[in-house]
């Protein structure tokens, strides 16, 4: 078990989001303030983390042919779940995401992750896959959230901090508005896969100097 | 008749499924390299969702009558993955040259979240059953819209110089916020 290796690969060589390009739709639609950002990446770890333990579990079961359906099936009872949980517990969050929460039934990172690990691997293994894929996509979410929210409303930590409103970093006349609306979701996600691809050619080089200098 | 019209301008133009609700990026993503496989993937998807409408409005009554409304999630997606199964079978009996086209991204409809979203939106809305049937096709056309639109785009940015780190993806993306910058301006849009 290698929980460093499979750490930094949730986090950045195979981030769901920036490398493997999967869940675009949420992470397009959500990402306006940090509650929201955090609300999302939460829910996806815990199904996530739910939905490879169990099918791990079952994968000597359950017969290769209709193994997709009975997959989707198992997601999204864990959906459900969390959808009827978020309810009745913190209302707001399930208002502000709307459809998006049963919508992560069709979310690739799930089912990638079932299909790509979890039917593949021990139940620990697949626990901890589903952490780190979790982690990883909450990153990439709240990276795109604290940039989005900053340049489209100007403040920090909406929906969290500063009693929901949060803490105003530019005068409310400039910030851009078009930032917070679908044109800047698409914007700001491309400079955020850039800025990953730049960064982890930046560490190779790094590494590789590295070596050329022993 | 004015209910249907708003419906289909604004699934359309002013609120794109795609550009403007963000459902389908996947596939919008990835089947969008060349016009001929974007149009054929809109038609595909169009179909599936117009029918996935039909169907699910009928599983809905059946749920509500009997209490059942949590399952909501689950036995939709089941639906809408026998549809799917039903039109790969029927693509690949009847035409099975966009049968091979489309490929591995037929039996992916399933996951896109297109369906599943429009699905989702008539129960929420509470359309009946015309409504939510010119609701899914005028959502699926908006997808082949904005697919086939996008698709021609990216022909041509795939040959343009671009920085190393914004090659592929970034610039693909860029390309999406300027053209849903585009359709933006249609967001004033309301006859009615």
């Amino acid at each position: 078990m290698n929980f460093k290796k499979q750490f930094k690969e949730g986090l950045l060589t195979k981030n769901p989001v920036t490398v493997q390009l999967l869940g675009m739709c949420s992470t397009l639609a959500i990402t306006t303030s940090l509650f929201n950002g955090i609300g999302m990446g939460l829910a996806v770890t815990i199904i996530l983390i739910c939905s490879n333990v169990l099918i791990s579990a079952l994968r000597k079961v359950i017969p290769s042919q209709i193994r997709i359906a009975a997959y989707i099936t198992i997601i999204a009872g864990f959906v459900t779940v969390v959808d009827l949980a978020l309810q009745a517990f913190i209302p707001a969050l399930s208002e502000s995401l709307g459809v998006f929460i049963p919508l992560i039934v069709v979310n690739c990172i799930v089912l990638g992750r079932a299909e790509a690990f979890a039917s593949k691997n021990g139940v620990l293994a697949s626990a901890v896959d589903g952490l780190t894929q979790g982690i990883g996509y909450t990153v990439a979410l709240v990276i795109t959230c604290v940039i989005r929210e900053l340049l489209g409303s100007g403040t920090f930590g909406g929906g969290l901090l500063n009693g929901g409103e949060g803490i105003r970093i530019i005068p409310s006349p400039f910030p851009a508005m078009q930032m917070v609306m679908p044109v800047g979701g698409f914007l700001i996600l491309g400079f955020v896969i850039a800025g990953s691809q730049w960064l982890m050619k930046h560490l190779e080089m790094k590494s590789k100097k590295k070596e050329a200098a022993k | 008749m004015e209910a249907i019209l708003g419906i289909i301008i604004s699934a359309i133009l002013s609120e794109n499924f795609i550009l403007v609700k963000f459902y389908g990026i996947c596939p919008f993503m990835g089947v969008s390299k060349k016009i001929d496989t974007a149009m054929g993937m809109g038609m595909a998807v169009t179909f599936v969702m117009a029918l996935a409408s039909a169907a699910c409005y009928a599983i809905n009554l059946l749920l509500v009558m009997l209490g059942l409304e949590y399952m909501q999630t689950v036995a939709f997606i089941l639906v809408i993955a026998s549809i799917v199964q039903v039109v790969e079978m029927f693509l690949k009996k009847s035409v099975p040259a966009l049968y091979k086209a489309l490929g591995v991204f037929l039996p992916l409809i399933t996951t896109n979240c297109a369906v599943l979203g429009v699905v989702l939106v008539n129960v929420q809305e509470g359309y009946n059953f015309l409504l939510s049937v010119i609701n899914g096709a005028a959502g699926g056309l908006g997808f082949t819209v904005a697919i086939v639109l996008f698709a021609s785009i990216r022909e041509r940015v795939n040959k343009a110089d671009c920085p190393e780190c914004f090659k592929g993806f970034p610039i693909a993306l860029i390309s999406a916020g300027l053209l849903a910058l585009a359709f933006m301006g249609f967001s004033g849009l309301s006859i009615f």
